[in-house]
């Protein structure tokens, strides 16, 4: 028999296929009723993009060279392509932007788990909305997407990008101490972060108990409340923006559907302001995520603010044939 | 059902706890967090026990973070050395239990200086273990180079056959090490029982594993 396939990737027959595209079917009608246009950007591009100071952290590609020796890479995100695809195409175009997508994201395997190499996208970006009316307008769209599959009981985490960065800045926590405790906090790693900051310098007991608390606050509008009692500029701030957009939902009717978290942390570097994360009861992992990249589109030459969301076809498959069985 | 998706949905929280060393340790928590504990102590072969508030299902200690970050238990709780080992799964760490501290050492063969003699003539050392990740991350740390060689159990051996130079592993009471007449050369950390969580379940479940999470730290910090 011929050899199979590569870990990470795998062979979808028709009856799977026809489940994977009723989905697809069924947000892309719901996201062309909400006016968002498909868009679709080559798998393969230049190495270099994004460029310098996109906030990339390190996510790793496939990277190799076309016959002229320039770099190219395969895409492992669909954010970047489109931030570049509005820069280069829609350069005078006043926004804002509604665009869609769906289509295969490659990423390096991770030696334990079953990760996938190859991954399948479907979501969309709001390009020169600001927030939080922006925000709130990928958060209802995100809502009905899970909706529009059957996933009536997934939740989305709402949290703050910047919250943890500006929090150490105001701790005086710079250089590598600081780096060290944002990837305990992305990884959630408590105990960790117990360790970490109890070792740091200049850290009192109270700083301490402020960051683990807040990388475990999470919930209805309540939580608002507990942050700002913790005080300072950085939770203030990202408690005001978060209450923003929450008082957005709750006039929409949605905000049942969304979980307010102080420890939520997306580990691509772009995100600025508003990060979401999507969770279902019957799935594991998360089914996709997203959030604001403001600065994303500047990196590209053409600053504007903006916000989208990503899910991952497969793991919606998974979970919705999970809440069917559930009903049955 | 999906098994994931009980783990994280179903009734009462399900927690994977590891057979062998830390068990006796995890159930005298559960004692003191006010479980009864009667039926995992009654030496039955069961995998799985019910005490009300909490499921508890019994894997090997290298197993607990594949269940729980599949959503297959929503807590686990296993030794700080698997998690060391296992550094790619996407799991919470939520609480040092404090209980089941052992040490991670570089060990070789007592009063002999072939660990050294390996280094300096050949620019390597052979290190048997059970935990290559750990070891080898040990080892580039430190600026030396080993060549890894991984066993699944009984790692003391490799050296009293020369399989190895040296080897990396858990030590308790160091017995194992000094019966088979070897000796610690250096510590690479300190491990203890460490409380983990699903990523979902510490997300949709946040009542019932806050108070959870609380109701075990203060058990195990009750320890005696």
């Amino acid at each position: 028999m011929a050899k199979s396939i590569p870990a990470g990737t795998r062979d979808v027959l028709p009856d799977e296929m026809r489940e994977l595209r009723a989905i697809e079917a069924a947000l892309a009608e719901m996201f062309e009723r909400e006016g968002y246009g498909e868009v679709q950007t080559p798998v393969i591009e230049y190495e270099e993009n994004p460029p310098p100071g996109a906030g990339r952290a390190g996510a790793s590609r496939y990277r190799f060279y076309d016959e002229t020796g320039a770099a190219l890479a395969l895409r492992s995100d669909m954010t970047e392509p489109i931030a570049r695809l509005v820069a280069n195409r829609f350069a005078d175009h006043e926004g804002p932007l509604r665009l869609r997508y769906s289509g295969r994201v490659y990423r390096p395997l991770r030696l334990q788990g079953a990760e996938m190499r190859e991954l399948h996208q479907v979501g969309i970006e709001l390009i020169g909305a600001e927030a939080p009316a922006g925000t709130i307008e990928v958060i209802r769209l995100l809502v009905a997407a899970l909706d529009a599959i059957g996933l009536q009981r997934a939740v989305v985490g709402l949290g703050d990008a910047d919250l943890f960065g500006q929090l150490l800045d105001e701790l005086r926590v710079e250089g590598a101490a600081k780096e060290r405790i944002l990837s305990c906090l992305a990884a959630h790693d408590f105990v960790a972060i117990e360790a970490e900051a109890g070792d740091l310098a200049g850290i009192d007991e109270e700083a301490r108990r402020t960051i683990v608390t807040l990388s475990n606050l999470r919930g209805g509008s309540e939580v608002l409340a507990r942050a700002k009692e913790l005080g300072g500029a950085a939770v203030e701030r990202a408690a005001s923006r978060l209450e923003e957009t929450y008082t957005g939902l709750e006039e929409l009717g949605i905000a049942d559907r969304v979980q307010l978290d102080f420890g939520l942390l997306r580990d691509l570097g772009y995100y600025t302001g508003a990060i979401l994360e999507v969770y279902d009861p019957a799935y594991g992992d998360v089914l996709g995520g997203g959030g604001r990249y403001d600065g994303l589109l500047g990196a590209f030459g053409r600053p504007l603010p903006a916000a989208g969301f990503s899910l991952y076809l497969d793991r919606l498959h998974i979970a919705q044939a999970a809440e069917q069985e559930r009903a049955s | 059902m999906n098994p994931a998706s009980q783990g994280i949905s179903g009734e009462g929280l399900r927690l994977a706890m590891p057979r062998g060393a830390l068990f006796d340790p995890c159930l005298d928590m559960l004692d003191r967090a006010g479980f009864d504990t009667s039926e995992p102590r009654s030496g039955s072969r069961a995998l799985i026990f019910d005490l009300g508030e909490l499921t508890i299902v019994t894997v090997r200690p290298s197993d607990v973070p594949t269940y729980v970050e599949a959503g297959a238990a929503g807590l686990g709780i296993t030794g700080k050395d698997v998690l060391a080992e296992q550094s790619d799964r996407a799991v919470y760490e939520l609480a040092d239990l404090g209980f089941g501290r052992c040490r991670m050492v570089l060990a070789a063969e007592a009063g002999s200086d072939r660990l050294a003699e390996a280094e300096r003539r050949l620019g390597r050392m052979r290190i048997a273990t059970k935990y290559p990740r750990t070891a080898e991350e040990h080892f580039e740390r430190t600026g030396r180079q080993a060549d890894l060689i991984e066993v699944k159990g009984s790692v003391e051996l490799a050296p009293l056959v020369d399989l190895a130079d040296g080897i990396v592993d858990l030590v308790d009471t160091g017995r194992t090490l000094a019966e088979n007449d070897l000796e610690v050369v250096e510590e690479i950390s300190v491990c203890t029982a460490r409380l983990i969580a699903n990523r979902v379940a510490h997300k949709l479940r946040v009542d019932e594993i806050d108070a959870m999470v609380e109701r075990l730290r203060t058990a195990a910090a009750d320890s005696p």
